[in-house]
C-alpha cells in the first residue's frame, strides 16, 4: 500500500535540507576572501590580546631579533640584547606562518584576488599578466621567477628597503600604523605619512621605469 | 592576513593607486578599534591578564628618522608588496621567493644597525 509521508516527516526533511544549505553557505563564506570588516577587527583583537599579556604589537622587531640570532651582536651594540626576551614575538611569527599555511591550503578554493579592472589593465601594461588571476604576481613570486636576475634584484631591493626603513623609522605597519596611531603618537603619524610618500613614489614614479 | 588578501602584492599596489577601499577598510577599522582599545586601557587603567599595569612606551620625539625611515620603508613595501607581518604569512602559504625578500629584510635591518649612528635621527 502506498504510504504518503506525514506532514511531520516532510517538515523534518525540509528543515534538515534548510540547515544543510545554511551550513554550506557559511562554509563557503570561510572559503571566500574575508572582507575588510572581518580582517580589520581581527587585527585589533591581536593588538588587544598582545597588550593584555603585557606585550606589544610590532612585527618588524622580529627582523632585529633574527639578526641577533644570526650573531649580529658581535658587530654592533644595536643587536646586543637578550633575544629570549623577544621569544614571544617569534612565536607570533610562527603563528603567522602557520596561519598562512592553513589559509592557503585548507581555507581557499581559489586564491585569485579580484582587483579593480583598472588596476588589472594598468598592471598588464607593466607586463603583469597574472593580475586578476593569482594571489601574488607569478612574474615575481612563482618559484621559476627566481631564475630571472632582474626579478631577483627587485626582490632583494624590496626586502632591503623594508628591513632598513622599518628599523630606521622604529616600526612598520603594525608598530606604527596600528599600535602607534592607536596610542595617538605623532611620530607614528609622521612615519605612516612617510610610508605613503615612499609607496606612492614607487608605484607612480619608479614602476614605469622598472617595468 | 592571507584570507583578507592583505598579504597580496596586488592589493598593496591597488591601495597605492587608490583604486580600492579594501586595504583602507582593513587598516581603518583596525585603527578605530585599536584607538578604542588603547585609550580605554589607559583611561580605565585596565590591568593585563596577569594583573599587571599595561605600559605604553611613547615613541621618541623626532621628525627626520620617522619621515626618512618611513619613506624608505614605503618604497620597499610597494616594491615587495609585503610588510614584515605578511611576509611570514606568505612563507606558510608556500611562496618560495618571499624567502629572498625576508633574507634581504634581515640584511637591511643589519645594515641599519651598522650605520645607525651615522644617519640623522
Amino acid at each position: 500500500m502506498d504510504c504518503p509521508k506525514s506532514d511531520a516527516q516532510l517538515l523534518r526533511k525540509g528543515r534538515r535540507k534548510f540547515f544543510q544549505l545554511q551550513k554550506q553557505k557559511s562554509m563557503n563564506l570561510i572559503y571566500e576572501p574575508w572582507p575588510w570588516y572581518i580582517a580589520g577587527p581581527m587585527i585589533a583583537l591581536i593588538l588587544f590580546l598582545l597588550l593584555m599579556v603585557g606585550k606589544n604589537f610590532g612585527m618588524s622587531s622580529n627582523l632585529r631579533t633574527l639578526c641577533t640570532l644570526c650573531g649580529a651582536g658581535k658587530t654592533t651594540d644595536f643587536f646586543k640584547f637578550d633575544w629570549k626576551s623577544q621569544k614571544w614575538n617569534l612565536i607570533v611569527v610562527l603563528g603567522a606562518i602557520i596561519g598562512g599555511y592553513i589559509g592557503a591550503h585548507f581555507l581557499s578554493n581559489t586564491t585569485a584576488v579580484v582587483l579593480n579592472p583598472e588596476t588589472i589593465s594598468d598592471l598588464k601594461t607593466f607586463g603583469f599578466e597574472s593580475a586578476g588571476t593569482a594571489y601574488l604576481p607569478t612574474e615575481m613570486f612563482a618559484t621559476t621567477a627566481l631564475g630571472s636576475l632582474k626579478n631577483l634584484v627587485l626582490l632583494v631591493l624590496g626586502g632591503l628597503f623594508v628591513g632598513f626603513g622599518a628599523r630606521y623609522a622604529g616600526g612598520c605597519t603594525s608598530g606604527h600604523a596600528i599600535s602607534g596611531l592607536s596610542n595617538l603618537q605623532l611620530p607614528s603619524l609622521i612615519a605612516v605619512i612617510g610610508f605613503f610618500i615612499g609607496g606612492l613614489t614607487m608605484i607612480h614614479l619608479i614602476f614605469p621605469i622598472l617595468f | 592576513m592571507f584570507k583578507s588578501e592583505a598579504a597580496s602584492w596586488f592589493r598593496i599596489y591597488e591601495m597605492f593607486k587608490f583604486e580600492s577601499f579594501h586595504m583602507y577598510g582593513i587598516i581603518g577599522s583596525a585603527l578605530v578599534l585599536g584607538i578604542l582599545v588603547t585609550q580605554s586601557i589607559k583611561r580605565f587603567d585596565i590591568k593585563s591578564f596577569y594583573g599587571e599595569k599595561i605600559v605604553f612606551t611613547p615613541k621618541a620625539k623626532s621628525f627626520s628618522r620617522y619621515l626618512i625611515g618611513g619613506i624608505v620603508f614605503g618604497l620597499g613595501w610597494a616594491l615587495a608588496g609585503a610588510c614584515p607581518g605578511p611576509m611570514f604569512t606568505l612563507v606558510g602559504a608556500g611562496y618560495v621567493p618571499i624567502l629572498v625578500v625576508i633574507a634581504a629584510a634581515i640584511v637591511g635591518t643589519f645594515a641599519y644597525g651598522i650605520v645607525k649612528d651615522k644617519i640623522p635621527h
